[in-house]
């Protein structure tokens, strides 16, 4: 099993943040949402990140994935400082990102198209993700015709099929009623299980985050929010969701990363923080 | 949409042949002055002439024409217009009081100029119908670029898009989207344009037909003139009904619910 500790010799496909800083500009002055972050995710790591609301889970993914860049500190993916938009690194957003007037396989196949893949081959790749996450029968849907847990499978499948070595997903299953969240919980698993890619997972959900990782990150309660814990999850893997919550050792992970978060839980809630009005 | 539940249409033709009865009962009895309010039958006479002549059919033509040419130039006029500044706010900042100030005015009185420089011909309508139409789209594609989902244009680029990719696979399809709700209203002011510039000056057109009735006070031909437009006017927007069904079948309807068969 991969217990991530940073090497010192960092293989490729690995994210790095050193001392990274990000703050906006508000009319109240600047709002720092997290401050001097040192994270390393090693190559083939699942790693889950919780916090109470507003501790800048999701400025941490859009860091990672070039769509903001840092006040302080760098990024490195590959050991190389990140500038812009890296083509390794695949983002499946909280909201629905797919575009409304494309159906369901032009939608999976977009990333292809946009890399130049010709349309009849990047259709077949996308008809062949799709049936991976189980809407082969969908292809011809448009997403408002899509249940909000059919559209979570078809950003997976049009997020992984431009094959990125690193992904992140910002509370992808948030939305979902709980049975479809287990069941995609596991889809998930057996997806990643296949090729490993790296993966940064946020979730508010502390359940989730043991069921699925091989490591929780613990963010302080923000502003100037930063990681205090890293726990390693060694329960055995393959996982099925629903049973492994019943395991003592889940439980055990369970209470001992529950007392540091509800530190944090409770004292985002008693100060000023979160995001200004 | 309307159709469905119950059929109205009976009873929406029945309404009508019950105000054409009125119309013809208080103007053959003279409690309405035929003079000034003209007679179903006559007008019917006039429709029947005009049509089984043929002398309507060149007016209704370079009338149709018209619409077509304002119609098309406006729209691609605007869309060009509000994708250029949707995508430059800083541009769209410093224009802002002069689209302001040349929509708020009041643009048929533009006629004449255009008359002025275009002619009397088919050039001064179109010009007219332009300015008619391409505000209207203008500012619902400028709305349409503005309000493209934030995630929705991240997620496109870290798919990999280009700049140019982005262009026709998000901006293009929202901007136009945007501007097919607006497409009833472009075809109705391109429409006005035309019939109001001819009205003002011409030699042609369905306008210039209602123009010279009026010359002559003949009330009947004025309504026949006034009726061909209104069944033009309906003929077009069922077009533009059908064109938008099958473009637009990415969107929900308001009627459908999430789980709409597939198509």
């Amino acid at each position: 099993m991969n217990l991530s500790k940073p090497t010192a010799q960092p293989r490729p496909g690995v994210v790095a943040l050193r001392g990274v800083s990000a703050s906006f500009a508000t009319p109240h002055g600047n709002f720092e949402v997290v401050r001097e972050v040192d994270l390393t995710l090693g190559e083939g790591e699942f790693l889950c990140v919780v916090g109470p609301t507003g501790c800048g889970k999701s400025t941490l993914l859009n860091l990672v994935a070039g769509l903001l860049s840092p006040s302080a500190g760098t990024v490195l993916i590959d050991d190389e400082p990140l500038t812009g938009i890296h083509p390794a690194v695949g983002y499946l957003f909280q909201a629905d990102a797919l575009l409304p007037w494309r159906d369901a396989l032009e939608n999976v196949a977009l990333g292809l198209r946009f890399r130049g893949v010709p349309r009849q081959e990047a259709e077949a790749e996308a008809h062949a993700w799709l049936q991976r996450v189980g809407l082969a029968g969908a292809a011809r849907r448009y997403p408002h015709q899509l249940s909000g847990g059919m559209k979570k499978r078809v950003a997976l499948a049009q997020v992984l099929a431009v094959n990125p070595r690193i992904l992140l997903m910002d509370e992808p299953l948030a939305a979902l009623d709980v049975q479809t969240r287990a069941q995609m919980e596991n889809q998930l698993l057996r997806l990643w299980a296949q090729d490993r890619r790296s993966v940064i997972f946020i979730t508010h959900d502390l359940e989730e985050a043991i069921a699925l990782g091989d490591r929780v990150i613990v963010m302080s309660a923000g502003p100037s929010s930063r990681p205090v814990g890293s726990h390693v999850i060694d329960l055995p893997r393959p996982r099925e969701v629903e049973e492994i919550r019943m395991t003592p050792r889940f439980l055990e992970l369970q209470r001992e990363i529950w007392r540091q978060l509800r530190r944090e839980v409770h004292a985002g809630q008693d100060g000023a923080g979160g995001w200004p009005a | 949409m309307r159709s469905g539940k119950d059929r109205l249409w009976p009873w929406q033709l029945a309404l009508l042949a019950v105000m054409l009865l009125l119309w013809h009962g208080l103007t053959a009895r003279e409690i309405l002055p035929s003079f000034f309010f003209g007679r179903p039958l006559l007008v019917w006479a006039v429709l029947r002439q005009w049509f089984a002549s043929g002398l309507i059919y060149p007016h209704l033509g370079v009338t149709l024409l018209e619409t077509l040419l304002a119609f098309v130039c406006g729209t691609l006029l605007g869309i060009l217009a509000g994708m250029w500044l949707g995508l430059s706010p800083r541009l769209a900042r410093l224009l802002d009081p002069y689209v302001k100030a040349v929509n708020a005015m009041p643009r048929v009185v533009l006629a004449p100029i255009f008359a002025m420089w275009f002619g009397l011909g088919v050039g001064s309508k179109v010009a007219l119908g332009i300015t008619l139409v391409f505000f209207g789209v203008f500012f619902n594609v400028l709305q349409g670029i503005r309000e493209v989902s934030p995630v929705v244009l991240a997620n496109a680029r870290l798919l990999g898009a280009s700049r140019a990719q982005l262009l026709r696979h998000v901006y293009w399809p929202a901007a136009t989207s945007w501007v097919f709700s607006s497409l009833h209203t472009s075809v109705g002011m391109a429409f006005v344009g035309a019939v109001v510039g001819e009205y003002l000056g011409s030699a042609r057109g369905v306008g210039y037909l209602i123009l010279q009735a009026e010359g002559v006070f003949d009330i009947n031909a004025v309504i026949a003139g006034i009726v061909v437009l209104t069944v033009c006017a309906l003929l077009l927007d069922a077009l533009v009904t059908r064109v938008e069904r099958r473009l637009l079948v990415w969107r929900p309807t308001p009627a459908s619910t999430t789980l709409a068969e597939p198509r």
